[in-house]
C-alpha cells in the first residue's frame, strides 16, 4: 500500500507531441482513483508512465515517498490490468496468475498454492487449468485480476478495465471491482473513457485533455460543480446545456430572452461580462402552462431514456436540453415554458471557459 | 450450337471439366506412381509397371554403403540447417517485428528477392570463390551456412508475420511483472511462434533435403555428398541409368521427409500465416 505523487511530469513523444503535459497529482494510500478523458487525451500514457513502460521526459514520480521515476517496471512493485488482460494464451489460468510469482522465483509448490488460493477468493477455482481462450471474457478480467493480486503489489494499475465486457456484465463487473478494492485496500489508478464508470467506482477522480489535468476532485464535486466548460460537458449522461450569454443589467441576456444571475454568481459577474451559462438538463424543469419568469420555447426533438424523456426546446436562438419524466413527456412541436431549478446553474467565463468564482 | 438443350450443354461441358482433370490427375500421378512401384519391380525400367514383384531392389540398396552415409550426410545438411535457420530467423524476426527501423520492411523484401540469388545458379561462382579464399570448400558446415544464408530472409518473413500477431500487452504485463528481456522471449514469444517455428523448420529441411546443386559444388569428397548428390552417380560410365538403384534409393529418400511432415502436421499443423487461435 502506498501513496503515489507525480510532480510536473510530462511524457513527449519523439514526434514532439506532448502526451503528458505537467501533471501535478497526488493519490492517497488506498485511494480508488479514475483518470477520465476523451481518447487522446493522455490518459493510458500517465498510466504507463506510472508502470515504467513508459519513461517520463520530464518531473519525478514518487511512490511511497520513494522516487520511481526512472526505476524499471519490474523494481517498482506495482501490477497492471491491461485493456485485453494480455493473459499468455499458452498457459493456464493457475500458471497465469502464479507467472509473476515464477519471476520472482518463488517455488513451483507455493505458486500453484498461491495461485488457486487468489482464484478461489475470485470464484475461479474450477477453471485453474483452463486456458484463457476458453473462459467468458468475465472470467478472463476475474482471471486477470487474480494475476495482478497474487503479488500483493503496491499499487494497482487498470487500463479500461471494463471496456472489453458487454454492457450487462459491465455494470455487474463495476460493482464487483469496487468491492474488491475496498477489501484490499491497495491504492489503485484506473483509466477510463466513461465518465459513468468513473462516477460511480471512483473515490476521486481526474479529468483530462490534451494530457493536462482540468478538474480533480470526488465524482459528486466533479458532476455538481464542474471546474470548466469541458469537463461540465464531458460529465453527465446527458449534455450539460452550455449557453452563451452576455450580462446586461443585472440579468444574462441570452438573445431572445433573460434570466436572472444565479444568485450564487451575484457581485461575481458585472455588466458587459460575456458568460456561458451551464445547467444540466435534469434541472430544466418543463411545464405545458405559462411560468411566471420562465423561458417560452418550442419542442423540436423528444428522446426516449427509459424512465426519463430528454426534451430538446428551441427558446429565441437556443436550444436547450432538458429531462423530464416520462409520465410529462410534452407533444412535439409544442409550446412549453422552461424554468431552472434554483441554486444549480454555473456561469462560466466567456473566453477561457473556466468557473467564474 | 445455340440449338442444344442446356441440359445436354450442362452435361458435355461437365465431361470436358472431368476429361481435363483426368488428364491432368495423371500427368502428375504418373512419376509417383513410378516411385512406388519401380523399387518393387523385378525389370525395373522408365515405364510405371510391375513386371514381377521382389525386394531384391531393397536388398541391393541396403547393402550399399553410400546409402547409410549419405542419408546421415542428409541428416547432417538438412538439420543443421533447419536448427541455424530457426534459431537466427526467432531473433532477428523478433528484433524486426518490434524495433522500429526506418525502411524495415524494405529491407526485408530486397532480403527475400536477394535470397534467390543466394542459393541460386548465379552467385555460384562467387560464393566458391569466397569458400575457396576462406578455406571452407569440402567443409560440410559450410554447406550448412551458404543453405542458411539463402534461406533466412524467406524464413525471417516468416516468422515475423507470426511474431506480429503477438499483442504487445503479453510482452509489457511480463515487464511490470519484473520480466527480463531473455525471460519475455523464453516464457512468452517464443512458446507463442512454435507452430511458425515448426513451419520454418519443415520448410528449410525439405529446402536442403531436395538441394543437389550446392553441395555438389562445395563438397567433393564424395563421402560428404548428401542422397541427392549421391543419386546422381548411380549412373554406369555408359550413362545409362541404374533404375533399380535410383528407384528403390529415390523411395528410400523421400521416406524421411513424407514421414517428417505428417509428424509435424499432425503436431502443429501447418499455416504459412501467424495467429494465435482463441
Amino acid at each position: 500500500m502506498a501513496s503515489i505523487e507525480m510532480r510536473s511530469l510530462a511524457k513527449v513523444y519523439p514526434n514532439g507531441v506532448r502526451a503528458v503535459d505537467g501533471i501535478d497529482l497526488t493519490i492517497a494510500d488506498g485511494e480508488f482513483f479514475a483518470l477520465l478523458g476523451p481518447s487522446g487525451c493522455g490518459k493510458t500514457t500517465l498510466l504507463r508512465t506510472l508502470a515504467g513502460l513508459e519513461v517520463a521526459t520530464e518531473g519525478t514520480i514518487l511512490i511511497d515517498d520513494e522516487d520511481v521515476t526512472t526505476q524499471p517496471p519490474g523494481d517498482r512493485d506495482v501490477a497492471m490490468v491491461f485493456q485485453d488482460y494480455a493473459l499468455f494464451p499458452h498457459m493456464t489460468v493457475s500458471q497465469n496468475i502464479a507467472y509473476p510469482l515464477r519471476i520472482k522465483g518463488v517455488g513451483r509448490a507455493e505458486r500453484s498454492e498461491r495461485a488457486a488460493e487468489t482464484a478461489g477468493g475470485l470464484s475461479l477455482g474450477p477453471l485453474l487449468e483452463r486456458r484463457p481462450a476458453q473462459l467468458s471474457g468475465g472470467q478472463q478480467q476475474r482471471a486477470a485480476l487474480a494475476r495482478a493480486i497474487a503479488v500483493h503489489p503496491r499499487v494497482f494499475l487498470f487500463d479500461e478495465p471494463l471496456s472489453n465486457l458487454d454492457a450487462r456484465l459491465r455494470l455487474e463487473a463495476r460493482t464487483f471491482l469496487k468491492k474488491l478494492q475496498q477489501s484490499l485496500g491497495v491504492t489503485t489508478v484506473f483509466v477510463t473513457h466513461d465518465q459513468a464508470e468513473a462516477l460511480a467506482m471512483a473515490d476521486r477522480m481526474a479529468v483530462m485533455d490534451s494530457g493536462r489535468i482540468r478538474q480533480v476532485g470526488t465524482p459528486r464535486d466533479v458532476f455538481q460543480r464542474p471546474a470548466n466548460t469541458f469537463v461540465a460537458n464531458f460529465i453527465g449522461a446527458t449534455p450539460m446545456n452550455l449557453v452563451d450569454a452576455v450580462v446586461a443589467a443585472g440579468a444574462l441576456d441570452f438573445g431572445g430572452f433573460t434570466l436572472p444571475v444565479p444568485s450564487a454568481f451575484d457581485g461575481l459577474v458585472h455588466d458587459g461580462d460575456k458568460v456561458v451559462y451551464g445547467l444540466r438538463p435534469e434541472y430544466l424543469n418543463v411545464s405545458s402552462t405559462a411560468v411566471d419568469g420562465a423561458v417560452r420555447g418550442a419542442v423540436v426533438t423528444v428522446e426516449n431514456l427509459g424512465v426519463s424523456v430528454l426534451v430538446t426546446v428551441e427558446a429565441g436562438e437556443q436550444s436547450l436540453g432538458a429531462v423530464v419524466p416520462e409520465a410529462e413527456e410534452p407533444a412535439l412541436g409544442s409550446t412549453v415554458w422552461l424554468h431552472p431549478v434554483p441554486g444549480r446553474a454555473l456561469l462560466y467565463r466567456g473566453d477561457d471557459g473556466e468557473l467564474v468564482e | 450450337m445455340s440449338g442444344i438443350d442446356p441440359v445436354v450443354r450442362q452435361t458435355l461441358s461437365r465431361i470436358g471439366v472431368y476429361v481435363g482433370v483426368c488428364v491432368a490427375t495423371v500427368f502428375f500421378a504418373l512419376p509417383l506412381l513410378w516411385l512406388v512401384l519401380t523399387p518393387f519391380s523385378k525389370h525395373p525400367s522408365y515405364r510405371a509397371t510391375l513386371n514381377g514383384v521382389s525386394l531384391d531392389n531393397f536388398d541391393k540398396l541396403f547393402h550399399n554403403p553410400q546409402l547409410w552415409r549419405s542419408l546421415r550426410n542428409s541428416i547432417y545438411l538438412a538439420g543443421g540447417t533447419a536448427i541455424l535457420v530457426i534459431v537466427l530467423a526467432a531473433l532477428a524476426s523478433y528484433a524486426l517485428s518490434r524495433v522500429r527501423i526506418p525502411g524495415r520492411d524494405q529491407l526485408l523484401y530486397a532480403l527475400l528477392l536477394l535470397s534467390s540469388i543466394v542459393t541460386g545458379t548465379a552467385a555460384m561462382v562467387p560464393i566458391f570463390l569466397m569458400l575457396y579464399q576462406l578455406n571452407l570448400l569440402d567443409k560440410q558446415f559450410a554447406v550448412v551456412l551458404v543453405l542458411s544464408g539463402g534461406l533466412l530472409p524467406a524464413a525471417v518473413f516468416m516468422l515475423k508475420d507470426f511474431v506480429d500477431s503477438i499483442p504487445r500487452s503479453y510482452e509489457e504485463s511480463a515487464r511490470v511483472f519484473g520480466a527480463s528481456p531473455s525471460q519475455i522471449l523464453r516464457h512468452i514469444v517464443l512458446p507463442l511462434i512454435r507452430p511458425g517455428m515448426a513451419t520454418v523448420g519443415v520448410w528449410a529441411l525439405v529446402q536442403v533435403w531436395g538441394n543437389f546443386l550446392i553441395p555438389f559444388i562445395l563438397l567433393s569428397d564424395e563421402k560428404k555428398y548428401p542422397a541427392a548428390v549421391v543419386m546422381y552417380t548411380f549412373y554406369d560410365t555408359g550413362g545409362q541409368p541404374n533404375f533399380a538403384l535410383i528407384s528403390t534409393f529415390a523411395l528410400v529418400y523421400s521416406v524421411p521427409v513424407v514421414v517428417l511432415y505428417l509428424i509435424v502436421n499432425k503436431r502443429y499443423g501447418f499455416s504459412f500465416q501467424g495467429g494465435i487461435k482463441g
